[in-house]
């Protein structure tokens, strides 16, 4: 009896739709983010990640619907990030179907939306995501992370899709969202992101031995050793990816069969 | 077909309860008004959120529904069996409903282990509890939780194992309580209500 390790699909949502195509042939509408989740649901997903990128506000509302939809046919953990500002968008979005709503830069500004959405739906509700980069102009009042090539940097907290550095340190900002409640940390380096070089192990394994809620690491998957990497050396709780699995080079069960040969307890 | 009435206390994904429920073969309704509860067949106590939050909502209703309890099953969920014990310590103590006997405490530190107790766990079924009919021993189910049911054997229908075996179901006569999230569970999940509503 041992809580598993989660696998967790994401998947980038404008306007309601799937952002990219995707290799899946065979649905019926590929720009569908509920038949896709569907898809990664029968693969053995353990959560599905929804991140709307959505400019215009006029069109948010679409996020709704697909939210509605999912949670209709799949019965499994949905999370919902992408642009939510107030108490007001997380009870939507909950409403919707949702189990927890990410956010981020809103939480940078506002810190008091983390305590006040924890207070109101629960901690369990309420994922922080944090995007870092490193940093490598040391100050006074930053925890150093030492990288494997020697070098020593801190991890910045960036904002807005990752284009503006927020003056933060890293694993500070992880703990004070863990104490004001947060349920979980999503963490995405920008360092990694979209590399598919692996998950960048140092911050992952400071940030989750830093707080006593679970981390989420993503960002630069591109193996199925990233994947063992980021919970044995990176200590994450789950691991999220987007484009590996959204262009088929290898499913979630694949990801599980190799992590569970490997011995890391999953859900087959 | 059999009516399963969800108590709507303010807050969270109560669609998916419904959803699941209807899936499962039940008609099911979101309501707050006991009175329309109780005239269904059976009553699911879903929620999220804090302890004392939750029974404050509970307050003006608690006697109907422990009263309904003597006729018809309850099934809480997460911290809708929470509710169904006498006390919890989650943000000092407070008083349950006091359907099944024991205390909700908080998961003790314990280096290693994350809190929440967040993601799929197995159960051990215990007993011969009706909820499980034709689900197999250490099946997955999902779990989002800080503080767990401390109470008698005799009243576990499931154990599971997180920094320490804790019931992840109880039963005591038509009150009925998982601590995981039967509508976010998958097949397993669905079977389990199913299971639920072939009691009424």
């Amino acid at each position: 009896m041992t809580l598993t390790k989660r696998i967790i699909p994401c998947l980038d949502l404008k306007d309601g739709r799937v952002v990219k195509g995707t290799h899946f042939v065979d649905l019926r509408d590929a720009g569908d983010p509920v038949e896709l989740a569907q898809r990664y649901n029968e693969q053995g997903a353990d959560e599905v990640v929804f991140l709307d990128i959505t400019a215009s506000k006029e069109k948010r509302g679409a996020i709704i619907d697909v939210i509605q939809r999912a949670a209709d046919q799949l019965f499994l953990p949905l999370t919902v990030g992408g642009g939510i500002r107030s108490l007001d968008d997380m009870q939507q979005l909950l409403r919707a179907g949702a189990d927890k709503v990410s956010i981020n830069t809103s939480a940078v500004k506002d810190p008091e939306l983390i305590s006040r959405g924890a207070e109101k739906f629960g901690t369990q509700c309420i994922t922080v995501a944090i995007d870092v980069r490193r940093n490598f102009a040391m100050r006074e009042d930053v925890t150093p992370v030492a990288l494997p090539d020697g070098r020593t940097c801190w991890y910045e907290v960036v904002i807005f899709g990752g284009s503006e550095p927020a003056g933060i340190d890293a694993i500070r900002w992880a703990k004070e969202v863990e104490r004001r409640g947060a349920g979980e940390i999503l963490l995405t380096s920008m360092e990694t992101d979209g590399t598919k070089d692996g998950f960048d192990i140092p911050i992952t394994a400071a940030v989750s031995a830093a707080v006593g809620i679970p981390v989420i690491a993503s960002g630069g998957v591109g193996t199925l050793e990233h994947f063992h990497e980021g919970f044995v050396e990176g200590k994450a709780d789950a691991c999220l990816a987007a484009s590996v699995f959204h262009f088929g080079e290898f499913t979630v069960r694949e990801v599980k069969e190799y992590l569970a040969a490997k011995g890391i307890a999953v859900r087959l | 077909m059999k009516t399963v009435a969800i108590l709507d206390y303010g807050l969270g994904n109560l669609r998916s309860v419904m959803r699941g429920l209807e899936r499962s073969g039940a008609h099911a309704l979101i309501t707050a008004d006991i009175e329309t509860a109780s005239s269904a067949d059976g009553i699911v106590l879903p929620g999220v959120g804090a302890f004392s939050q939750g029974m404050e909502q509970l307050r003006t209703i608690q006697d109907t529904l422990i009263a309904y309890v003597r006729d018809a099953p309850v099934l809480g969920i997460c911290l809708g069996m929470q509710m169904l014990m006498e006390w919890s310590e989650e943000h000092g103590l407070h008083r349950g409903l006091g359907l099944v006997p024991g205390t909700v405490r908080r998961f003790p530190k314990e280096d290693g282990f994350k809190v929440p107790h967040m993601g799929w766990n197995t159960i051990r079924i215990n007993n011969e509890s009706p909820l499980f009919d034709g689900i197999p021993q250490e099946s997955y189910v999902y779990f989002v939780h800080s503080y767990y049911a401390d109470t008698a054997p005799e009243y576990r229908a499931s154990t599971t194992s997180y920094i320490c075996p804790f019931a992840s179901s109880l039963q005591n006569g038509n009150a009925f309580g998982v601590q995981f999230h039967p509508e976010k569970s998958g097949a397993v999940g669905l079977k389990i209500l199913e299971n639920f509503i072939d009691l009424l």
